[in-house]
């Protein structure tokens, strides 16, 4: 069991690594979210509609999409010259596959989260400063959904003839109970809401991380050549 | 070309449940004849959630005994269980229109279906995106056991996100308690639509088997 | 083995390193079944079609991944020592930077790191240059001197009867010959495998 953990933690340091080489995908990501940020203001009439009711709405439209940006690389990487079969010949078990491609993905999307979050908060100009634990826990939470349903799809993707066409179709309809928690979640806390109220959003959020860790990494054998 | 006894069956069932919807079932009394709509929507939908979980059933027996056929016939559910899906997305809004005063209302139900139909159509493109046949097998199986296991994830959050939030001010779907007579002609409807899901299913699973004997034969033919 | 494109040399390869599971029987190596053991899998070296590389990552970082992943105690010192038995200097460059036969080069050391006991080999000669083409020549030498068991895929009759102890030609995913490369003549042998190859078309 160690050793799973031990050969997946190799396997998203070299991920990690190639990312921080190359930094393509996580520059564009960025990119995106704070286009992203600016767009919605934009498309929402302001004087309408106060920017602590729209910033949840923009926060996870944009996590989700910036998300998806990252996630086509994942397998991408592993595709361009197969070194994907290096890994499977390797005496490593298939799931150490998944749980190190998974981590280094829920790193990326973290990391686009912590810039993007605060840059919401400075735009929209919100009042993080005392939410902001239960703010990130709720965006941890959701990342986790994210990464592990986005890694799985991936892997199936890129090994299609449709290959990034094809991700958006198979995971958005995955990401809709993990966007609408957390964007409920988000609103109950910006608004000023007690913990209580954003609690069962919370629940509903781990609950489906917890069925899809387990779900995503049994299925992950299932989708690379064999 | 030959048409199958259970197709013939099929068209008959549909075309004297049809007929005793239009001819022999009285108008509902506030609804008027809109409501009639009602017994196609709900047949289908019913065969549409029986499909979907002919999906997630069969791709989990497939990875489990690898057996092509279960692949074949879960494939052969799945568009099938679109076109039904479909028929409910359309019907629904037609019927709501007059009875709602709106095409549509995001409630668990329809958002449910929506989905249904999101994902049987990224299934049928995955497998349209894979051209080595274990693989598609392997791909497709894992997407319907997903799609499963998503079902539940999908009606709660969106049941608590109606709950949780103040309700709209267009109606609210609540079903009427059926007089008999509509209830028999719901019933055969049901029945009707299930017997024509049956035929659907065969000839499209006869389909799949003739193809793939085809491949496997190694004939050239389009 | 030699064989004409098609023939299935590429699939058997891929069944010998674990990355197929047969649909019927069952692989065998050194009497234990494969797939059973991480061990026996930590033992095999494969070279590919493609150089199985991170591009963005250079030689001598894809070799210590590789190393690490095999459990190699030094992995650091694994990966110089493979790289320099292919005579591969720009260890620091990222690998895409590289030219094909150099990567090709690259993607033989991170097959032998391990230090195999049996490489599979698919065409690893081609791409390479007069010094690469002699690097690997000593390499899979100096391997079978060590015990390994070497599995070569070519299309190079001359560099195969020259290294292999058994050769085979695989037509229609079954050995239409398999005998002993002391057993034949390479003229001869060159010339029925033209005859084998053209009929088999």
């Amino acid at each position: 069991m160690r050793n799973v953990f031990a050969a997946a933690w190799l396997i998203a340091r070299k991920d990690l690594a190639i990312e921080f080489r190359t930094r393509s995908a996580f520059t564009a990501s960025l990119i995106f979210a704070l286009l992203g940020i600016v767009i919605f203001y934009f498309a929402w009439d302001s004087t309408a509609v106060a920017s602590v009711d729209l910033a949840p709405g923009v926060l996870w439209v944009i996590f989700t999409f910036a998300g998806l940006l990252g996630l086509h690389r994942s397998f991408g990487v592993e595709q361009e010259e197969r070194a994907i079969d290096a890994l499977l010949a390797a005496p490593i078990e298939r799931e150490s596959i998944f749980i190190g491609k998974a981590l280094a993905n829920l790193v990326f999307v973290a990391g686009v989260q912590v810039v993007a979050i605060p840059a919401v908060g400075m735009f929209y100009n919100l009042p993080l400063g005392r939410v902001a634990p239960a703010l990130f826990t709720v965006a941890f939470l959701a990342a986790v959904g994210l990464v592990v349903i986005g890694t799985l799809f991936s892997a199936m993707a890129s090994n299609t003839r449709l290959a990034e066409i094809l991700l958006p179709m198979l995971a958005l309809p995955f990401f809709v109970p993990i966007v609408i928690p957390a964007a409920q979640a988000t609103a109950k806390l910006l608004s000023g809401r007690p913990i209580g109220e954003a609690l069962p959003w919370l629940k509903l959020l781990a609950a489906f991380d917890i069925v899809f860790i387990v779900a995503c990494t049994l299925a992950f054998p299932f989708t690379i050549e064999d | 070309m030959k048409v199958s006894r259970l197709s013939i069956v099929a068209i008959l069932a549909g075309l004297a449940a049809l007929v005793r919807v239009v001819f022999f079932t009285p108008f509902e009394a506030i609804q008027g004849p809109a409501q009639k709509i009602f017994y196609v929507h709900v047949s289908a939908a019913w065969c549409a959630f029986l499909a979907f979980g002919l999906v997630g059933l069969l791709s989990a027996l497939y990875l489990w005994m690898r057996d092509e056929k279960l692949d074949r016939l879960a494939e052969s559910a799945a568009e099938v269980g679109t076109v039904f899906t479909t028929i409910v997305l359309i019907t629904g809004p037609l019927w709501a229109k007059p009875v709602w005063g709106t095409y549509w209302t995001w409630d668990a139900r329809l958002t449910l279906t929506l989905f249904l139909w999101f994902i049987f159509v990224a299934y049928i493109i995955l497998r349209g995106a894979v051209d080595d046949r274990a693989l598609r097998s392997r791909y497709s199986a894992v997407l319907g056991i997903l799609g499963a296991l998503l079902v539940p994830f999908i009606h709660l959050s969106v049941y608590m996100f109606r709950t949780l939030h103040p309700k709209p001010i267009v109606a609210k779907p609540e079903r009427p308690s059926l007089p008999n007579e509509m209830l028999v002609t719901l019933a055969v409807c049901v029945v009707a639509a299930l017997i024509i899901l049956g035929a659907l299913l065969r000839a499209r699973y006869n389909y799949a088997n003739l193809r793939d004997a085809e491949i496997d034969s190694g004939g050239a033919h389009a | 083995m030699f064989g004409p494109n098609g023939a299935g040399k590429t699939t058997l390869l891929r069944l010998l390193g674990g990355l197929l599971k047969p649909d019927d029987g069952s692989v065998t190596l050194a009497a234990s079944k494969l797939g059973e053991h991480m061990i026996l899998r930590a033992k095999i070296g494969l070279v590919s079609h493609r150089t199985m590389l991170y591009p963005a990552l250079t030689a001598l970082e894809n070799l210590e991944f590789a190393a690490k992943l095999y459990g190699t105690s030094d992995a650091e010192r694994a990966a110089r020592r493979a790289l320099e038995r292919l005579r591969v200097e720009q260890v620091n460059v990222p690998v895409r930077l590289l030219s094909r036969g150099m990567q090709q080069r690259v993607s033989i050391a991170r097959a032998v790191v391990n230090s195999p006991l049996l490489l599979l080999a698919d065409e690893p000669y081609s791409g390479l240059d007069e010094s690469g083409a002699q690097a690997l020549t000593t390499v899979l030498r100096e391997l079978k001197s060590d015990g390994a068991a070497l599995v070569l895929v070519t299309h190079q009759l001359n560099e195969g009867l020259e290294i292999a102890d058994n050769v085979a030609v695989m037509i229609d995913g079954a050995f239409a010959r398999y005998q002993s490369s002391t057993d034949v003549s390479r003229s001869e042998y060159a010339a029925q495998y033209r005859d084998m190859v053209t009929a088999s078309a």
